[in-house]
């Protein structure tokens, strides 16, 4: 056995399987894909369990939990915990599974991580703002053809490249 | 039998769930560097890749729709509400930039090992609970320039929707015959 992981797939066959997922997400369930339904019940359990007045008080976490309602109990949890499976099972196939810290080259482990809690500070709070992320809104509302969907890609792109841009000595 | 069939259970969810993060992983998403480097225009797999899945599925709900098997109105379609529709894409573009994730991707990475996945996805619960602390100063910026309700392209541009499908084709057609030669162009 070799410690080489397998070839990435074909960008094109990597999207045909992906379309087919969430063509028949949409079949089975009349709605797509997402990901930040999920960080959100994450956020609004943890703050139950953490502050429960203050939380039962917010405006916005408040009726996710009012009457002790479990925001956890979606089908939004079963998909994100099918694709940490698929993930997984998708890495350790390849043999691409390894612990490591990924992100800006230029920077030690602390700049790296600090740069991803930002990051993720700043996309979860974009994701509220647009009610959904790339997965809900970006994939699956363009793929309905909605114009809310190709909106949030020109916002997401165009950001995306320009900070990208920006940042780039950080990355190589 | 007509579709969608309004399953909501365990089942469907790790099923869909499953072809989704091991589409991601094969794609090479789980890797910020991976992912990044299409906003510095190194790679356009993160393109090509989403469009690809976009147009799929499209034309998939197109189909089962003329074929009369898939009733349109039980289809999910987001509305827009211009500012906070572009401003979240704003955000979660700016988090990708500075992160390397967005939300799913984050998860992706975390499953393959990576330790910036877990601690991008632990900004978003921060970031949600920042969101929440703010939220009904938020309010009005979040319910301006509402659009019709789940509107879609070829309603916003008055044409049937095989001539949206068929310029997103050459649009995604166009940027992958540009981008996956062996000598890149850009």
């Amino acid at each position: 056995m070799s410690d080489q992981s397998q070839p990435l797939w074909k960008p094109h066959a990597a999207g045909a399987l992906l379309g087919v997922g969430l063509l028949l997400t949409f079949v089975l369930t009349g709605h797509g894909l997402g990901g930040s339904g999920f960080t959100t019940a994450v956020a609004a359990s943890a703050a139950h369990v953490v502050a429960p007045v203050a939380t039962a008080g917010n405006a916005y976490l408040g009726p996710m939990v009012d009457g002790g309602r479990n925001p956890l109990d979606a089908w939004i949890t079963w998909q994100v915990i099918g694709v940490a499976i698929g993930a997984l099972i998708g890495a350790i196939s390849a043999r691409r599974f390894k612990w490591s810290v990924d992100g800006p080259t230029r920077l030690g482990k602390t700049g790296r991580l600090t740069m991803a809690l930002i990051g993720g500070v700043i996309a979860g709070f974009g994701a509220r703002v647009s009610l959904g992320c790339t997965s809900g809104l970006g994939l699956s509302g363009a793929a309905t053809l909605a114009t809310a969907g190709f909106v949030f890609l020109g916002g997401f792109f165009v950001t995306g490249g320009l900070l990208g841009m920006a940042t780039r000595r950080l990355w190589q | 039998m007509s579709f969608p069939l309004g399953d909501t259970g365990l089942l469907s969810g790790l099923v869909c769930g499953l072809i989704f993060g091991f589409a991601l992983e094969r794609a090479g998403f789980a890797s910020a560097c991976k992912l990044t480097a299409q906003l510095r225009f190194r790679d356009w797999a993160v393109f090509n890749v989403m469009f690809t899945a976009i147009l799929v599925c499209a034309v998939g709900l197109w189909l089962l729709r003329l074929a009369g098997v898939l009733a349109a109105d039980e289809i999910y379609v987001p509305t827009t509400y211009l500012w906070a529709t572009l401003l979240g894409g704003v955000g979660v573009g700016a988090g990708m930039a500075i992160g390397g994730y967005c939300p799913g991707t984050s998860v992706v990475g975390f499953m393959s090992g990576k330790i910036d996945g877990l601690v991008f996805l632990i900004g978003i619960v921060i970031g949600t609970w920042v969101f929440a602390g703010a939220y009904e100063g938020l309010t009005p910026m979040l319910e301006a320039r509402p659009g019709p309700e789940g509107q879609t392209l070829s309603q916003l541009l008055h044409v049937p929707d095989w001539v949206v499908l068929l310029a997103l084709t050459a649009v995604a057609a166009a940027v992958g015959w540009l981008t996956t030669k062996p000598a890149a162009r850009i």
